[in-house]
């Protein structure tokens, strides 16, 4: 006879935790199930001594448990400490393998063949996944593991680490790190190149290799794994390698499948089980980033199975813990709890005129603003959270043409006035309530394009990037209409000309928006076609075929179109055009665009004249190519080689000129002394090309890959369009993680030092710069714990003058361009004088 | 491009992109005020009468120092100016630009302050240490606007930290390597690893040569051996030898790379302490003047 309780929580992290702490408190008869041997296993596999950090601090915890921010340690034991005095009954080594039945009575069975009965389910096992499992045969004793904590605790080992992404080369590198350990590692990767790693992990591995501290078997998989013993298929055939221990990482499945298929009813398809549509717990779309829909009280689609903390979306440890509160509540049958964040929201709405609840303004932004007409009012409050709402007097001006911002403006009530032109602002166009606008800074994170005033006294919602790019995901249809609109502004925006939106009906209906990853073109030198591609985010590069090698002509930013040549002049393609960095492009097509400039003469003039700019770029460069063919060489190919450093997606970037860079590194500690002793730029590290040095620096990408997976959302762009971290950040190393570039770092504030002249006169001091940790450590104020934070380039913002290692550099080495200024020919005619 | 969004950056004029060096910064706008403040000085000097000759003493000769004396001084802020990071619109490659060219300067204003009046005495001395700091200074420029190049190519992307780390890690594998040797040739390994390739202090790191490289002397040593045995490619010595060639690589441009540094670095040695030297002769020089009236 199965167990039976009236709430199981799966998963024991601070969602499930706080649920479970509920339930003990009301009495309630329940189980917590937790897959490890112990509580809040993401938490506990935290860095140890790990600063963790408890935001948002307008936040009011609501839970049985006690947080706040402190050492992980001292966090652990407290909750250990609770969970035993609430009496809560934890189940450990208790994995949840599927779960059937509808409310009032699911089975959950576990990995070990338990099932454990139960009327509700809470579902709280965050978003970590399962590792992937090695799927050749394990023989009897042999050690497979898939985490290491400690790479200083193995010595005189033969350890084999199996996967070649990021965090297999981080281990490898770790394991043989210290020679004094003398282990020998071997890594494996299934391809001949390291597609999924950071290029500085790449590096690191081969520098390795070559130095002989490791060996790296490509195209090369596992088959039989036996104690002391591992074999490998290569591709010259069976190899057999001493092996005591193998470290699999091979990625982690996200938990969504098992999530969806709770409480699913299945049927037989192709002699496979498959879940019938419709059934089990269901997402809000097919996106990477999307997660369960739920009701308000937190309930799936599945009823009686509940979600909660960050697989719901909520990435934050106070989130989770008053969710864990709360649908216990809900559950039991509390239905006037108010949610822990309704002061947040109060605040949020006490500036805008009339008096109205939260509730009521929820449901008035919700039924007047068409992109926010499907959202539940769970998913409402969660929207708000991230946006603000804001009233404008008419007149006001609500953000200003070239002001740097990626957030998209809705309007509730009233309407506004879009100033199209530069010159007059006396022209103008309305948009009116229940419609969005400042949708090109969420796309292309560039610039605002035109000024805009509010026309009558109105409430706008102004929508965070992340709030947005969530909405997206949630809501199909607010996506489509997002897209729709955007590209038509985009569209009317790029071509002006007296172009309304009523012009371009026909060349919408027929615009398809086409990803385009790195390096691909999209139009091919020699090939027929006219249709003309818009560049609706990333950048591309144009090149032609010149004396058999390419040469290259223009950069291309987002926000430009291209193939108008052959549209308008007929013939072939002149060029090619591909993707410096993964991009989308809008097709237009030919045969609608030309209906629409037969319509409109302006714009046939405006792409003609356009056209006619691109074609003595060109001329020049072939021109220039029989008389000085080594500077265009050199000129197409430093070009080159500063798109392959990923300078296309960057939209400010610091170059060092080696000619010119006598290697003082003042830059570094100029860097370092405007920011609380902490340089953001490695000076010496990266690539050179034709003495043109990409130092390890911030490049403020367009669309930045710091800012894909922030919990706190603390990275933002500021006004100045650098990207940067506020205080808010929780120090979890995920935007370090995904920085391409490996700009980021992990450290916390040195303490303050002596002034420059104590330095100079008294010798007090480190002097300037980074102080050493050494310095740093003897200098620590005793007690205080100084948590680690990520730390990156903020282009010195706020700080007048500009950037201090281009302020601080001698001899006019160091410089910080914008590629489109850069990568255009003004460089070529100046090398050539 | 015709239809790029132009985002107008502040703080950046679009034109600097084509950046310059401190050399020819603002089209040598610091070149050209001194040359004129210099030839302003020269005609001065020719056009303004002093009797019984020209001499440090004459308004004329008070007005020239007076501007060196200053000069010296506010060249001297530059070692302030580099260290100290405050907010504002100042560019170091400005100051040294100005630097530079007002401190060449410094030869005319301080040659015609004297007058040809040379002796044993502290006026002299605090000349001659200008001229000094000037030279070193000269000797600055030179290797500032000619080593930068060499240095970048010689290091090829790597850090000087990456070249001392592969330095390391041959060392490591030179030390299992030569385990098996006999006792003699593992002897030769040994002095190798003992060796601080770099020690031997500033002449060598700035001539570059290490004539008595212990991995050189190992490496022509373990060749001559292996010279008339039959290559098997399974002798250790053979794997010895390839890991000598490699570190001598290392080491040639690690050695390479400590001088180019040197070289840049070498005459700040000079330039600065001279100046204290000046500054001290200089007050000297003013207060002597200034007793003796
Ligand atoms: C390095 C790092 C640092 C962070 N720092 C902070 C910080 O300073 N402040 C902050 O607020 N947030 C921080 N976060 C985010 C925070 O840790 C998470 O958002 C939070 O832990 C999510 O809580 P949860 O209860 O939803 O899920 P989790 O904490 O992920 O807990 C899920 C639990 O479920 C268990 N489980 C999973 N599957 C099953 C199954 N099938 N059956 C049974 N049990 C299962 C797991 O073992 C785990 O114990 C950080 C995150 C990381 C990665």
């Amino acid at each position: 006879m199965a167990e039976s309780y009236r709430i199981a929580i799966v998963g024991s992290g601070p969602a499930g935790l706080s649920a479970a702490a509920r339930a003990a408190q009301l009495g309630i008869s329940h189980v917590l199930l937790e897959k490890t041997d112990h509580l809040s296993d993401t938490i506990y596999k935290y860095q140890k001594g790990k600063h963790v950090m408890a935001t948002p601090s307008q936040l009011v915890l609501r839970s049985d448990m006690d947080f706040e921010a402190g050492k992980r340690e001292k966090i652990l034991g407290t909750w250990d400490d609770q969970t035993a005095g609430h009496k809560v009954n934890v189940k450990y080594n208790a994995e949840a393998k599927a779960i059937a039945g509808q409310a009032g009575d699911f089975t959950i069975t576990t990995t070990k063949g338990e099932t454990i009965r139960a009327e509700t389910v809470v579902m709280a096992i965050g978003t970590q996944g399962n590792p992937n499992l090695v799927r050749c045969p394990v023989g009897e004793g042999a050690t497979v593991q898939y985490q290491l904590d400690d790479p200083g605790e193995y010595i005189d080992e033969h350890i084999t680490v199996i996967g070649a992404g990021d965090a297999g080369i981080e281990n490898a590198l770790g394991l043989a790190a210290d020679p004094e350990q003398r282990n020998t590692v071997t890594i494996v990767n299934r391809s001949a190149e390291f597609s999924t790693a950071k290029d500085a992990n790449i590096k690191a591995l081969l520098a390795a290799e070559a130095i002989g501290r490791m060996q790296i078997l490509r195209e090369t998989t596992s088959s039989a794994i036996d104690k002391g013993m591992i074999t490998f298929d290569t591709r010259d055939g069976e190899v057999k390698v001493r092996c005591d221990r193998v470290i699999a990482r091979m990625g982690s499945a996200p938990p969504r499948g098992f999530v969806e298929s709770c409480g699913a009813s299945f049927e037989d398809k192709d002699g496979k089980k498959v879940r019938v549509a419709g059934t089990g717990i269901e997402f809000s779309s097919a996106d990477r980033v999307s997660y369960p829909v739920l009701s308000p009280t937190f309930e799936t689609t599945t009823p009686g199975i509940f979600v909660i903390g960050a697989l719901a979306g909520y990435p934050l440890i106070k989130h989770c813990m008053n969710q864990g509160h709360d649908v216990v509540e809900f559950i039991n049958g509390n239905t006037t709890l108010k949610p822990a964040d309704e002061p947040i929201l109060v605040g949020k709405f006490k500036d805008l005129p009339g008096k109205k609840s939260v509730d009521e303004w929820l449901e008035f932004l919700r039924t007047n603003i068409t992109i926010l007409d499907a959202l539940s009012p769970l998913q409402m409050r969660e929207f708000m959270l991230d946006s603000e709402a804001r009233f404008y007097r008419k007149g006001e001006t609500i953000f200003e043409r070239n002001a740097p911002g990626s957030s998209l403006f809705a309007i509730a009530s009233g309407s506004v006035l879009v100033q199209v032109s530069p010159a007059d602002p006396g022209i103008t166009v309305p948009i009116g309530s229940g419609l969005i606008f400042g949708e090109v800074g969420l796309i292309s994170g560039r610039r605002r394009g035109a000024t805009i005033i509010a026309a009558e006294d109105s409430v706008c919602v102004e929508i965070s990037r992340t709030a947005a790019l969530r909405l997206q995901s949630q809501v199909p249809a607010a996506k489509a209409a997002i897209t729709r609109i955007s590209t038509e502004r985009q569209l009317l925006q790029m071509f002006g000309s007296g172009l309304t939106s009523a012009d371009l009906g026909g060349v919408l209906d027929g615009a398809t928006i086409i990803p385009v990853s790195a390096g691909k073109p999209v139009i091919t030198e020699g090939e027929e076609g006219d249709d003309i591609y818009v560049i609706r985010s990333g950048s591309m590069v144009v090149e032609k075929t010149v004396g058999g090698k390419p040469v290259f002509l223009s950069y291309l930013p987002a926000g430009s179109y291209v193939g108008e040549m052959t549209l308008i002049a007929g013939g072939r393609r002149t060029a090619t055009v591909r993707a410096a960095v993964k991009s989308e492009v809008i097709k237009l097509s030919g045969a609608a665009m030309r209906a629409v400039m037969e319509q409109k003469p302006a714009l046939l003039e405006k792409v003609r004249r356009d056209m006619a700019g691109r074609q003595d770029v060109n001329a020049f460069i072939e021109a220039k190519k029989d008389s000085f063919s080594g500077v265009v060489d050199m000129y197409s190919s430093v070009a080159t080689f500063l798109v392959d450093q990923g300078v296309g997606e960057a939209t400010d970037v610091l170059l060092i000129d080696e000619n010119l860079c006598v290697g003082c590194d003042n830059c570094e500690k100029a860097c370092a002394d405007s920011h609380d002793g902490l340089s953001r730029l490695d000076r010496e590290a990266g690539k050179t090309y034709a003495h043109l040095h990409v130092p390890t620096s911030c490049r403020h990408c367009e669309h930045p890959h710091c800012m894909a997976d922030c919990p706190p959302n603390a990275i933002h762009r500021g006004p100045d369009g650098e990207v940067f971290i506020d205080d808010t950040c929780i120090g979890c190393g995920n935007c370090q993680r995904n920085c391409p570039y490996g700009v980021i770092r992990m450290d916390s504030v040195p303490p303050k030092k002596p002034g420059l002249l104590s330095w100079l006169f008294f010798g007090a001091g480190p002097g300037p710069g980074e102080p050493s940790k050494k310095w740093s450590y003897a200098h620590a104020e005793p007690g205080v714990e100084k948590p680690k934070k990520a730390i990156k380039c903020d282009m010195c913002s706020g700080i007048e003058g500009g950037p201090a290692c281009v302020r601080a550099c001698p001899t006019g080495a160091a410089i910080r361009v914008a590629p489109e200024d850069f990568l255009s020919v003004s460089r070529l005619e100046r090398e050539e004088s | 491009m015709a239809t790029a969004t132009k985002r107008a950056t502040p703080g950046r004029v679009k034109g600097e992109t084509l950046h310059d060096g401190f050399l020819r910064h603002r089209n040598f706008r610091w070149m050209k005020i001194a040359t004129l403040l210099s030839l302003i000085a020269i005609a001065g000097y020719f056009l303004i009468d002093v009797q019984p000759r020209h001499n440090g003493g004459s308004w004329y000769g008070y007005g020239l120092g007076t501007i060196g004396a200053l000069l010296i001084l506010w060249l001297t802020l530059l070692g302030l100016r580099k260290r100290s990071m405050t907010r504002g619109r100042w560019s170091l490659k400005a100051w040294t630009s100005a630097h530079v060219y007002l401190g060449l300067s410094l030869i005319v204003i301080g040659t015609l302050h004297t007058g040809f009046q040379f002796g044993w005495n502290v006026h002299t001395l605090a000349y001659a240490l200008m001229m000094i700091v000037i030279l070193s200074g000269l000797y600055g420029i030179f290797a500032y606007a000619t080593l930068p190049v060499a240095l970048s190519n010689n290091r090829e992307e790597m850090t000087q930290p990456q070249m001392l780390d592969a330095l390391r890690s041959i060392d490591r594998q030179l030390h299992d390597a030569g385990q098996p040797l006999e006792h003699h040739l593992a002897a030769l390994v040994q002095s190798s690893l003992d060796q601080d390739p770099f020690g031997g202090g500033l002449i060598r790191r700035l001539s570059g040569r290490y004539p008595n490289c212990a991995t050189r002397a190992a490496q022509a040593a373990i060749r001559r051996e292996t010279a008339y045995k039959p290559n098997l490619g399974e002798d250790p010595l053979e794997k010895v030898d390839a890991l000598l060639v490699r570190k001598e690589a290392i080491l040639a441009r690690v050695r390479r790379h400590l001088k180019l540094k040197a070289m840049l670095e070498v005459w700040l040695y000079v330039h600065v302490p001279i100046t204290f030297a000046l500054i001290a002769a200089l007050s000297a020089h003013i207060v002597s003047v200034f007793f003796y009236w």
